[in-house]
């Protein structure tokens, strides 16, 4: 489908809010009586607390109240309800939501300080002393998956929370007989995340109804409202959750979150408003990261370079508590068998255990992971081999004509998985003539001739976009003829304002600018799941065109019977229903929404059903598969071992594109987050669970001055899967680009170079590795 | 991170500065607040009282005099940077404030505020240090002047006493057409470098080196002075120098260690960066026709 706005680069209706200085979000909100928090967290990474003398902290200037978990004993008490319950976690592993005895990891909330300022809910804070048993920490991974292991629970036996399985085809026998098998260790670093706005959180209660308002920097927040509800043991209906403007959420914000728990528990005691806002101290300790793993991969593949099975064992760094389920372990499995039509696979990846902060997704979840793996598996068989990267890939790929293809893989529901549609071997070709490949030699020349040495990469992806069950819209005409969009999808500045609004003015014949978008209100929309894994525009961009096409028939239904005219010759345009061919026979959208808001009296035409306005919701059953291909080049300074990308293209299918502009900002974002995996960003901790690298001084989050020109090429392969032909666009730039920086940077250390199975690398590492080669 | 509570104090005048100088207890003072604030929102300082120097008329501005060129210490790094008396002048000190910071902090930060923190990594203290620098403090009973070499006191540590302020720093401009170099390793531009190094030298009409200054800095915990390597400069023909005193002088240094990095490394760096401030001298001196 296209229109006068679909496909089309429209500039987003968000922009000129945001970048002036007049977006709204949660530290914006400022109520009558409102309490500033700060929390008492854990400098220490595992331990008992024996006592909390909060005495002297409360005697402390403009201190109102500090709370641990006993304190609201009579409101609710207990651990969090789990987000995603997952039958192998026997016993769910949540926070409460401040700490009561043991604490887990350094960052983790013991007790909330309420006071007149956050300043002086800081000075308070800091006065808070604790009583503590420590206990035996394990803060790496690997440790952690031995038997003798230190636990990161006391409780527990073992570190190892559960294990997963799965696979497919007969892996015994292809390694038995396969003419070549290779084995790799891969270390892949946990990292941070780190959204431009941190969280926040501001609630209220209506001292009449007890109902609780509550707004939140969160990518879900029906999820809040939710096992908030359930914990408070609440009707839904008391609660309001709402996100205003939120400056991103890249993951971490798809989690129901102590703190959040916390405020509400501290508003309902105190009965007074109260806000949080976490700093990017807190971020650095509290907010859930990355995805620690350790690989172990075998690989089987054949003289021609096809790639045929793998078989592999994860041991998957969780942190301190599982909120999310199993689900960011989960996304490892499923990213399997991405582009390569393999014959079997043998995957067990170990669920660990320890004391740092929960992983959960962040862009791309595992898939970066796994896109790792693949592509620097294809790499190492062309090395081994002595063939083109390309050639193994092309060999090796699932074919366009295989379409649908069917991995051996099953969905949650235990359906099989099946790819709807592309092709990833023309995207490969496509992104190698895009970056000039054929001339790589002169260029690698060039830069030798400058004292640098120049590398070429590539890496492939498919993603999983579009997972159900739905998000909902609603589309009501208003009686002066705007366009009201509403929907459960929470937006962290990705344009969904102005795509929803896309394909509502194209089904409506209205202007973008008659479009209003409200998203994300429990109070205007019933249901939502969350923002996360590229699922908006298949799930709610799809039940917008369904609302909009049903308010679309009704005013036609309504047309034809003032018109007298057969609905068949009928169209919208221009903010009206008119008879196709004859512009002055119309009937204004304004004109008909007043009418069937009714008039005292006067009867609808045709007994409709009043209110120009309708609600749909599109069942997303089956994933969609979005692809690309990325290839790059690095410079690397052979002295300091500096690495600099300098080019960057990606092809990327993401099916219909309801607006290039906004897909090309998503794309390009994703691959600055895959070139700070690979080269910058790195959350050190040492053997006692202490993060080391907690300001951007330390952390290197990668900055526009690193970054290279990142070029962009598009192919439309439509979903069948979905009414609109699209599929997610929101992580396909992260997913390949750490394994496509790498593979350049093993490219430029030339063939004696060490074959780079970890990210990030560091100069220091290649200084290392350059002198081991000479 | 919020600051812990202090008392703000404005003074307009010097006398004004000097008695808050001489009564205060715990006392900092404010400049551009691009090194202080975020260590007392971190809270790692915490000061009673903040005394903000930004009012003070004077210690502010560029001036070219008999014994130097004169740089007020409130005087901002953007302006030194767009200065066209130290591009001409001190066009070393220049080229590394190229590196400091970004437009932001460059906004505000001033030369004054960095000669005082002291980051080992720290761009201006360090070229400071090569030109040979005098530190002009102000105390309660008049001015003391105090030589590059004596400024320097430690990580995070120079001469400054408790009643003193730095007033300005003053810099003999090398001949003119000088060569001048510097190289840094940062991961991020305008991060603090990991190693830096920085020359400077005179030569004589044949081409032979008539003076030389070389540094390493981010490697120790201050800026250190090549000496040995400077000595051994001199003479050489540029275009045929030996560059091996002075990376080995730079790889012979005790370097330390952080999070990220080993002190080999460090080491190794400084070698690299040294080389290449020299190379970098040699092609910018101006040949005498
Ligand atoms: C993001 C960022 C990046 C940065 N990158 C770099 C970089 O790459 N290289 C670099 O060198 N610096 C860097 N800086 C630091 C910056 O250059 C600071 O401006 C500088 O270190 C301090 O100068 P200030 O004027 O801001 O001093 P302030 O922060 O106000 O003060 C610093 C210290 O000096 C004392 N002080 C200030 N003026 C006087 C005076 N006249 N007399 C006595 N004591 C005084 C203060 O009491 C305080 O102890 C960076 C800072 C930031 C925020």
């Amino acid at each position: 489908m296209s229109g006068r706005f679909f496909g089309a680069a429209v500039t987003r209706v968000e922009d000129a809010r945001l970048l002036t200085g007049t977006g709204h979000y949660v530290d914006d909100i400022e109520l009558p009586g409102m309490l500033h928090a700060a929390f008492v967290r854990a400098s220490f990474a595992h331990g008992r607390i024996r006592s909390i003398d909060k005495r002297d902290a409360l005697a402390m200037p403009g201190v109102v109240a500090i709370y641990t978990m006993d304190d609201f004993a009579d409101i609710a008490q207990g651990p969090m309800p789990p987000m995603a319950p997952h039958p192998l976690l026997k016993t769910p592993i949540t926070y409460h939501p401040l700490s009561d005895t043991e604490v887990r990891h350094v960052g983790e909330a013991i007790a909330i300080v309420l006071a007149d300022s956050r300043a002086n809910a800081e000075d308070a804070a800091a006065a808070v002393i604790l009583d503590v048993e420590y206990l035996p920490t394990v803060s790496d991974v690997a440790l952690a998956h031995e038997a003798n292991s230190p636990t990161a629970h006391s409780q527990h036996a073992s570190n190892i929370a559960a294990t997963m399985k799965a696979g497919f085809g007969d892996c015994a026998r292809i390694f038995a007989k396969a003419d070549h098998v290779l084995t790799e260790q891969f270390d892949i670093h946990r990292g941070g995340c780190h959204a431009m706005e941190c969280r926040g959180v501001v609630a209220n209660i209506d001292l009449l109804t007890d109902a609780l308002t509550i707004s939140t920097s969160s990518q879900s927040p029906y999820m809040v409202r939710r096992h908030l509800a359930a914990y408070l043991d609440r009707d839904e209906n008391g609660i309001r959750v709402m996100t205003p403007d939120v400056g991103g959420g890249f993951g971490p914000k798809a989690n129901v979150y102590a703190e959040e728990f916390a405020v509400a528990l501290s508003t309902i005691k105190i009965r007074r408003p109260v806000k949080w806002i976490e700093d990017r101290q807190e971020h650095f300790v509290a907010t859930t990261q990355q995805r620690g793993q350790i690989w172990s991969i075998d690989v089987a593949f054949d003289n021609n370079g096809r790639m045929r099975a793998i078989r592999g064992h994860c041991i998957h760094d969780n942190g301190a508590y599982a909120p999310y389920g199993l689900i960011l372990p989960a996304t490892a499995i499923a990213s399997f068998p991405g582009p390569y039509a393999l014959e079997a696979l043998d995957l067990t990846v170990d669920v660990v255990l320890t004391n740092l902060v929960p992983t959960s997704p962040v862009r791309g979840a595992c898939r970066p992971n796994v896109a790792f793996l693949l592509e620097r598996l294809a790499d190492r068989i062309a090395r081994h081999l002595g063939m083109d990267r390309q050639d193994v890939r092309q060999r090796s790929f699932v074919k366009a004509e295989q379409m649908p293809y069917t991995t051996g893989l099953k969905a949650r529901d235990g359906s099989p998985i099946s790819y709807d549609s592309g092709d990833y071997t023309g995207a490969l070709n496509l992104v190698l003539d895009k970056i000039a490949a054929k001339d790589f030699e002169a260029r690698r020349k060039e830069s030798k001739q400058r004292g640098k040495l120049r590398g070429l990469g590539i890496a492939s992806c498919v993603e999983d976009t579009g997972i159900g069950p739905f998000e909902g819209a609603s589309i009501r005409v208003t009686p002066a003829g705007k366009v009201i969009v509403a929907t459960g999808a929470s937006s962290q500045g990705q344009g969904h304002r102005t795509a929803f609004a896309q394909i509502a003015a194209d089904a409506l014949g209205v202007e973008l600018e008659d479009v209003t978008v409200e998203t994300a209100d429990t109070a205007k929309f019933p249901l939502g799941i969350s923002t996360i894994a590229s699922r908006i525009a298949v799930t709610a961009g799809s039940s917008v065109q369904l609302a909009a096409h049903k308010v679309r028939a009704k005013a036609i239904t309504f047309a034809s019977h003032q018109l007298e005219v057969d609905e068949h010759d009928l169209e919208l345009e221009g903010g009206a229903v008119r008879v196709k061919g004859i512009a002055d026979m119309k009937i204004k959208l304004s004109e008909i929404a007043r009418a069937l808001a009714g008039s005292t009296g006067v009867p609808l035409p045709g007994n409709m059903e009043p209110d120009l306005a309708a609600t749909a919701y599109f069942n997303s059953n089956a994933l969609t598969f979005a692809y690309g291909a990325n290839a790059c080049e690095v410079e690397v300074d052979p002295e300091t071992g500096d690495v600099r990308v300098v080019r960057y293209v990606v092809v990327h299918d993401c099916g219909k594109l309801i607006n290039p502009l906004i897909v090309d900002g998503q794309i390009r974002g994703g691959v600055v987050h895959g070139i700070g995996n690979a080269l910058f960003e790195r959350m050190i901790y040492d053997e006692q669970g202490q993060p080391l690298t907690t300001t951007y001084g330390d952390y290197f989050l990668p900055m526009a001055s690193e970054m290279p020109p990142i070029e962009i090429h598009h192919m439309e392969t439509p979903s069948p899967r979905n009414p609109i032909g699209v599929k997610g666009a929101g992580e396909g730039g992260t997913i390949p680009a750490a394994a496509c920086v790498i593979s350049a940077v093993e490219d430029a250390l030339g063939p004696n170079g060490p074959f780079i199975p970890v990210h990030p690398i560091s100069p220091q590492q290649v200084v290392q590795w350059l002198k081991a080669t000479r | 991170m919020k600051a812990p509570p202090f008392q703000y104090h404005r003074p307009q005048t010097r006398e004004e500065l000097g008695t808050l100088l001489s009564s205060l207890e715990n006392a900092k003072i404010l400049a551009g607040g691009q090194s202080l604030m975020p260590m007392m929102n971190l809270r790692v300082l915490a000061p009673d009282h903040l005394i903000d120097i930004n009012r003070i008329p004077g210690l502010a501005g560029i001036r070219e005099t008999p014994e130097g060129i004169e740089i007020g210490a409130m005087t901002r790094q953007a302006d030194i940077l767009s200065s066209d008396v130290v591009k001409a002048r001190l066009p070393l000190l220049s080229r590394a404030l190229e590196h400091v910071g970004h437009i932001q902090t460059r906004a505000r930060g001033t030369i004054g505020g960095s000669c005082c923190h002291l980051d080992p990594s720290a761009e201006q203290p360090a070229m400071c240090a090569i030109l040979d620098a005098e530190f002009i403090v102000t105390r309660p009973d008049g001015h003391r002047i105090v030589p590059a070499s004596e400024w320097f006191e430690g990580l995070l540590q120079s001469a400054l006493g408790e009643q003193e302020f730095l007033e300005a720093i003053r810099i003999k401009p090398w001949a003119k057409g000088h060569g001048y170099g510097f190289a840094e390793y940062a991961r991020r531009h305008g991060d603090f470098a990991i190693a830096g190094g920085a020359a400077l030298i005179e030569a004589s009409k044949d081409g032979r080196i008539t003076r030389a200054a070389l540094l390493s800095f981010g490697i120790e915990a201050s800026p250190r002075r090549l000496s040995d390597a400077e000595a051994a400069l001199i003479d050489q023909p540029i275009g045929k120098l030996d560059l091996e005193p002075a990376v080995a002088a730079a790889r012979a240094l005790d370097a330390m260690e952080d999070v990220h990095v080993t002190p080999d490394y460090r080491r190794h760096l400084a070698g690299v960066l040294i080389r290449r401030a020299l190379n970098e001298a040699c092609t910018t001196l101006e040949r005498q026709p």
